[in-house]
């Protein structure tokens, strides 16, 4: 018993320790993308539990941006703010973007799995979480004419982590760079197509479900 | 079924107390009206009464007979002039405190012209020697006369090649200045307001919008047809529907012709102040962003569509301005800088709501509305709260910041979400380096510019005050690391240098 319980916990330990290895490794992919990318996927340098992290910290980051970023840069509508929305604009995005790219590279003899597309897009999004912290942290110190400052670092995030995206598909499916932005650009189109499908299903279920509820409400009214 | 019949009884019941019961008993004395203002997301909250309608005066009342189709008031002095448009006449009112009487009706003027009495005049302007200035719109000119109704000059149509001479002129506000130039609104012009000098010859057009070019519109005229051609140019709009000269000579003008969008985002200038050369100076410069433009936010419904349609402005002496807008039949005071001070009235038949609101003028501190289809005048009297933001916004102009502060503290006491209450509060602050304290109240109202400046300010303060542990900290953050490397490399080289010897000693060995 002791025994198992021991031997539970260094399994525990050894399972940390590759994930905080695999997490350091995201700051070595930001840098060395190329050589990263293939890494990450190729050699198993990353792990599912790192990417999940990852996204995890990425909606994190944004609710942090959205309630500690001084007011004068971004000014949140408390009243009328939906965490579900954000859940759903982070978590949702990624795993509808992994899927369309998914969808669309198996076609087009694509080399990576789902799992890898996904965790190549988590590491993707390293920079944003790094520098949209520290964004976060510096506006509540610099005054709005110092804040053209807040709004670069910001967009430098966002195209950091475009890129290094694109990269990514670049050498998990071991595309060319033409083949990569077309792939980009197709994914998003098929994003749309699958966020259309599921609204479709979704109303199509939600009126089914009103028809059978005023159906008994109907039935209800006569027996009363 | 009994149980039903019980319920349905109570109802009953208490739908008839509730019938014949005087609503609001306690109320009934005070006639409270709906004022409200914007919030820094666009959202309307409830504030108290800054202006109450008082009185409601009919044509009837004064004993003129009913006014039909007033179309235009103006203000002089204790004098109100109705332009009972629909009667052919102008009715002058000499208010007394509460009380209205009938000075005279101005009918016809003595002097040498073919026709001596006016047909649907639509506005009369009264200059400060008492001359009149009076749009007689359907016999196609301006009539110039002395305070004795003696004819001094009519203003016709110019006889120059920028006006279209085939179409009437019909002049429907106008306004002078004191060197006696007027400034008529023409219906069918829309190239601004017709200038004319002080003996009736004619200057040229102020306040035009300028022209853009739009790549839509050359593409739609490179399709389209010539009596498309045609028709496209014959569509033209009146740019204004109505002007106001303030006391330092600027002209507030109204314009209604836009489209809805161009008001959501801010394109569209409803109210403008031109300047002697027609430039708009007017400040739109609210922390909120929001410019002076009516409502905000709207609904259609009950036959009111679409954003705010002003048609009549106001100017106060210490620059508050006012606007009626004749869709909701709502007024709009703004103070000098933009900001949204109130907003009150609405379409209905209760006193302080309007059907057809026309002209809006002041006498004082009190507003005068025109209604057309009622013909009738409503008047508005300050209450204390509108007092007390007239008073901190005066203060704060000449520079009393803690005096104002006080004034706006007062406000708050009364309505505890006024905006510009806690920015004129923060400023105060500000100006006696409280700086905590108007970073906060900047805050509370997301003053941005303000709140950036006090931090700012605060800062630097923080660092001057605390110069000392920054000093040290950054001594520990640099010094300290070089002194401890330069150490260990010392060290290092000892013990390397020992080592050194250690080993040509054993090799001596």
């Amino acid at each position: 018993m002791s025994m198992n319980l021991n031997s539970a916990v260094k399994g525990n330990k050894q399972a940390a320790l590759r994930l905080l290895k695999s997490l350091r490794y995201a700051l070595y992919v930001i840098t060395h993308p190329f050589d990263g990318f293939w890494d990450l996927t190729h050699e198993k340098r990353g792990s599912m539990a790192a990417a999940h992290v990852l996204v995890v910290l990425t909606f994190i980051t944004r609710l942090f941006y959205y309630r500690f970023t001084s007011f004068m840069f971004v000014k949140v509508y408390w009243e009328q703010f939906n965490i579900w929305r954000e859940v759903v604009s982070i978590l949702a995005l990624v795993v509808i973007y992994c899927a369309a790219n998914w969808c669309l590279t198996t076609l087009f003899d694509g080399k990576g799995r789902f799992s890898d597309i996904y965790i190549g897009t988590a590491y993707a999004l390293t920079p944003y979480i790094l520098i949209t912290n520290i964004v976060t942290i510096i506006s509540n110190y610099v005054t709005v004419e110092e804040g053209t400052f807040v709004t670069y670092f910001s967009s430098l995030a966002m195209i950091w982590s475009g890129l290094l995206i694109l990269v990514s598909i670049m050498q998990i499916h071991d595309y060319s760079l033409g083949k990569a932005i077309l792939a980009i650009i197709f994914s998003v189109a098929g994003m749309m197509v699958i966020v259309f499908l599921l609204m479709l299903f979704f109303s199509l279920i939600s009126d089914g479900i009103a028809y059978f509820v005023s159906i008994y409400k109907e039935i209800m009214f006569r027996l009363y | 079924m009994k149980l039903k019949r019980k319920i349905a009884v109570a109802l009953l019941c208490m739908t008839v107390v509730l019938t014949f019961c005087p609503a609001g008993v306690a109320g009934a004395t005070e006639i409270n009206t709906y004022t409200y203002n914007y919030d820094y997301w666009g959202l309307e909250y409830e504030c108290p009464d800054a202006y109450r309608p008082t009185t409601f005066i009919t044509g009837d009342m004064l004993g003129v007979g009913e006014f039909k189709a007033a179309q235009g008031m103006y203000i002089r002095g204790d004098r109100i002039y109705v332009v009972d448009s629909g009667n052919s006449r102008i009715v002058e009112i000499q208010v007394q405190g509460t009380e209205m009487k009938v000075v005279r009706e101005i009918k016809e003027f003595k002097g040498d012209a073919e026709v001596t009495t006016f047909r649907t005049p639509n506005d009369v302007f009264v200059a400060s020697n008492g001359d009149f200035y009076i749009a007689d719109t359907d016999n196609f000119r301006v009539v110039h006369l002395d305070n004795d109704l003696n004819l001094i000059k009519i203003i016709t149509q110019p006889n120059d090649v920028t006006v279209d001479q085939s179409l009437n002129f019909l002049p429907t506000k106008i306004v002078a200045d004191r060197a006696g130039r007027a400034f008529v609104l023409v219906r069918n012009v829309n190239k601004g307001f017709m200038e004319f000098e002080a003996d009736g010859s004619f200057i040229g057009y102020i306040g035009a919008n300028e022209v853009v070019f739009e790549w839509s519109d050359y593409l739609m005229k490179l399709f389209s047809t010539q009596a498309q051609r045609e028709q496209m140019d014959s569509f033209v709009p009146t740019e204004y529907n109505n002007l106001y000269i303030d006391g330092n000579g600027f002209v507030y003008c109204t314009t209604s012709v836009f489209e809805d969008w161009a008001v959501e985002n801010g394109d569209a200038k409803p109210i403008r102040k031109l300047n002697s050369l027609g430039t708009d100076i007017l400040i739109r410069n609210a922390p909120s962003g929001w410019t002076p433009i009516g409502d905000q936010q709207w609904d259609d419904f009950a036959g009111m569509k679409g954003p705010s349609r002003l048609i009549d402005v106001t100017a106060f002496d210490n620059e508050i301005y006012y606007v009626l807008d004749r869709v909701r039949g709502r007024i709009f005071g703004y103070d000098e800088q933009g900001n949204l001070l109130y907003a009150f009235g609405g379409p209905g038949n209760k006193l302080g709501y309007f059907q057809m609101p026309v002209a809006l003028d002041h006498m004082g501190e009190d507003l005068f509305v025109l209604d057309s289809t009622s013909g009738g005048i409503t008047r508005f009297q300050l209450t204390e709260f509108g007092m007390l933001i007239q008073n901190a916004l005066a203060e704060y102009k000449v520079g009393h910041y803690d005096k104002s502060a006080e004034y706006w503290n007062d406000v708050l006491k009364l309505c505890g979400s006024y905006e510009l209450a806690y920015i004129g509060i923060g400023r105060a602050h500000l100006q006696q380096k409280n700086y905590t304290e108007a970073m906060r109240y900047f805050a509370i109202k997301y003053d941005t510019q303000n709140y950036s400046r006090a931090w700012k300010y605060y800062r630097r303060e923080w660092i001057e005050s605390n110069m000392g542990y920054v000093m040290v900290i950054l001594v520990i953050l640099i010094v300290v690391p070089a002194v401890v490397k330069s150490v260990k490399r010392v060290r290092k080289e000892a013990r390397e240098e020992y080592e050194h010897e250690l080993e040509l000693s054993r090799k001596g060995k």
